[in-house]
């Protein structure tokens, strides 16, 4: 069962589980070029799982009230606000002014306009932009969580995700510091550790998880893990082409630090600004070094205990 | 602060990336581990048991029964409070049983439940062979205390093999985290550990044990300090950025303090000679630096965990590390053999 990637690199999770015959990897893509911050995948994943609420706060970051994804926000929509990449910046106020018709009336009065944005003037972009990704948990290849949880309450699916059994649990809170995303997390009052379970109860009837089915714009897309890597490569080099030049994908690729991510992303940023690991690697990658070590720390134990009850003569 | 540091540090030593970094409004990557200080204190606890019970064997095959006794007596009762402190510290105490459902070579935590059973079971029993010469002689009692004395004897052996992988899982157990400063410190976590569950061992034995038995006690003193100091210096000093919360705030002035009680703990063990208060003050020293030490390696990793740098700048460099060898390797093909010469 344990193959030769079982603790890092390139791998199929299900069979590696011990799943015979199990069906495609299902997973996540989510395009951060079309959010557009509604935080329906926020609300409709806490409607559909009953996730207590997060707090009311407000926090001053943007329009961002969450903060980012806890043992109660199993889907996180981050904000950033930021001066726009390439090109010199541009006076948005005169930019503004452009809009209005040379004709004296009628006067722009901040109503949205009759036509699609863009197409009637020739306005110079301004100088500032939006960034919005809705984050969710990555259903690594190569999971920390699922990997050093001790009483199995954490498991792999046949579709390859990873989802945490409540009734096993016992909150001891090791998963919380193994994840190198930050995604896991303990609920105060429950003394339990929950996460996103790619909607385990829905996928499994054919139906999709509830942050994708709720997304409008399409930005969550659900799907084959492969066929979502494919159209994720697709839609990139799309954006190159109309030169976003800054798009890359993240987490899709096998060869990382975690196998890849069942759920994966489209920046238009450098990882860090989403708030993500520019280079996360699952930390049991290092266990067989670091038993070794202890090993031998453990041997030079038994050492010093011998040579100090042997050598000397009191 | 940090120049003085900066000298400190020898030149080959790895070079700590420039502090320019971004984030999402500074929060943390990672989370930092939940665990309130009952783990730091497991940390002590475990230790202590470990190096306790190694004391009890040395004592007892070495014909010194104040060693054996403290020693058996002191593992039993670290290793009710490390079950205290583990339970307790679960979000659901009540399901501590949950923990032997399952045997995971990929989890530290669950090895190391087996193996604090096994040794619990073993220094439960030696510990309760202390208790034999309580019983009466005759009758059932009688037979349970012919029998006590050499199933301790067992059970004492029994968890002194146990003990080392005691005192060492629980340096695998922070480091198999994303929690930056605990993972890079690896290699030499189990070797503070062991030094540190020693030295605690060590001085239970000073100050149980009279002077013309504490011999062994003295010597792991000093040895056991020794691996301890020089695994900490380690990991103060080669860890580049990562070792920075080693040497910040309140972990360092734990640490701190744990280097100077130990130093002074391990000085007296081997200075103090024949008096019994120099030597007691010295297992004393050497026992709360054992706490010192893994409170502030606990903090340390809490620290790094807390602040987005430790996990986004080294993960940088690494990126940059392999951008640049793949550019190399493309370099080579591209140009080919022919023009690789001058």
């Amino acid at each position: 069962m344990a193959g030769k990637n079982s603790l890092y690199g390139p791998l199929d999770p299900a069979p590696d589980a011990g799943y015979v015959d199990p069906p495609p990897r299902m997973g996540f893509f989510t395009d951060t070029s079309v959010c557009i911050g509604c935080k329906a995948c926020e609300v409709a994943c806490k409607e559909w799982n009953l996730v207590p609420d997060d707090g009311f706060n407000l926090l001053g970051t943007s329009y961002d009230n969450t903060g980012g994804l806890t043992a109660n926000s199993w889907r996180h929509v981050a904000f950033i606000e930021q001066p726009a990449v390439g090109g010199p910046a541009v006076d948005a106020l005169a930019a503004a002014a452009t809009i209005t018709d040379p004709k004296p009336e009628p006067q722009f009065l901040g109503m949205p306009m009759s036509d699609l944005p863009g197409r009637t003037m020739d306005a110079p972009r301004s100088d500032f932009r939006w960034l919005m990704m809705s984050n969710v948990c990555k259903h690594c290849t190569h999971a920390a969580c699922l990997d050093v949880c001790p009483t199995g309450a954490l498991f792999r699916t046949e579709f390859g995700s990873v989802v945490v059994q409540e009734d096993i649990c016992n909150g001891c809170g090791y998963c919380i510091p193994a994840c190198p995303y930050g995604v896991i997390d303990r609920r105060e009052d429950d003394g339990r550790a929950w996460k996103c379970t790619l909607c385990y109860d829905r996928i499994g009837d054919g139906l999709m998880p509830a942050c994708a089915t709720a997304c409008p714009t399409q930005s969550i897309q659900y799907g084959e893990l492969d066929e979502l890597r494919a159209r994720a490569q697709h839609r990139v080099e799309k954006l190159h082409e109309q030169g976003v030049a800054e798009a890359r994908l993240y987490g899709h690729d096998p060869n990382d630090g975690v196998g890849g991510g069942g759920a994966f992303f489209l920046l238009l940023d450098e990882p860090e600004v989403y708030g993500l690991p520019p280079d996360p690697v699952v930390t049991t990658r290092d266990l067989p070094a670091m038993y070794k070590r202890a090993g031998l720390a453990a041997l030079a134990m038994a050492a010093v205990v011998v040579a100090s009850f042997v050598g000397g003569r009191s | 602060m940090r120049r003085r540091r900066d000298k400190q540090r020898p030149a080959e030593e790895s070079v700590v990336p420039p502090a320019e970094f971004r984030s999402y409004y500074g929060r943390p990557v990672v989370k930092p581990a939940v665990w309130h200080h009952d783990v730091a204190a497991y940390l002590f606890t475990g230790g202590l048991a470990a190096g306790s019970a190694l004391l009890a064997a040395g004592g007892d095959a070495t014909g010194r029964p104040a060693l054996r006794r403290a020693g058996r007596v002191t593992a039993l009762g670290a290793l009710v409070a490390s079950t205290y402190y583990l339970v307790h510290d679960l979000g659901r105490p009540e399901r501590f049983l949950h923990m032997l459902r399952v045997a995971k070579p990929t989890s530290p935590m669950s090895m190391g439940t087996w193996i604090l059973s096994g040794f619990g079971a073993a220094a439960g029993v030696s510990a309760a062979a202390e208790g034999a010469a309580l019983l009466p002689e005759r009758g059932v009692l009688g037979l349970a205390r012919k029998i006590l004395t050499p199933v301790g004897t067992a059970g004492q052996y029994g968890a002194a093999a146990i003990a080392p992988a005691l005192a060492t899982y629980t340096a695998v157990l922070l480091a198999d985290t994303a929690t930056p400063s605990w993972h890079a410190a690896y290699p030499e976590l189990p070797f503070i550990f062991a030094g540190s569950a020693l030295a605690s061992g060590a001085g239970v034995g000073l100050i149980a044990a009279p002077s013309e038995q504490a011999g062994p006690a003295r010597r792991l003193a000093v040895l056991a300090a020794a691996m301890e100091l020089y695994g900490a210096h380690r990991v103060e000093s080669t860890k580049g950025l990562l070792s920075e919360p080693y040497t910040q705030g309140r972990a360092s002035r734990r640490l701190r303090a744990g280097r100077a009680l130990t130093a002074l703990g391990a000085a007296g063990a081997l200075l103090g000679g024949r008096s019994r208060a120099v030597s007691a003050l010295s297992g004393l020293s050497l026992l709360t630096a054992s706490l010192a030490t893994r409170f502030g390696i606990f903090d340390a990793g809490i620290a790094s965990a807390r602040d987005p740098k430790y996990t986004v700048l080294p993960q940088r460099e690494s990126l940059a590390a392999r951008a640049a060898s793949d550019e190399t390797a493309t370099t080579k093909i591209q140009r080919g053999p022919a023009a690789a010469g001058p």
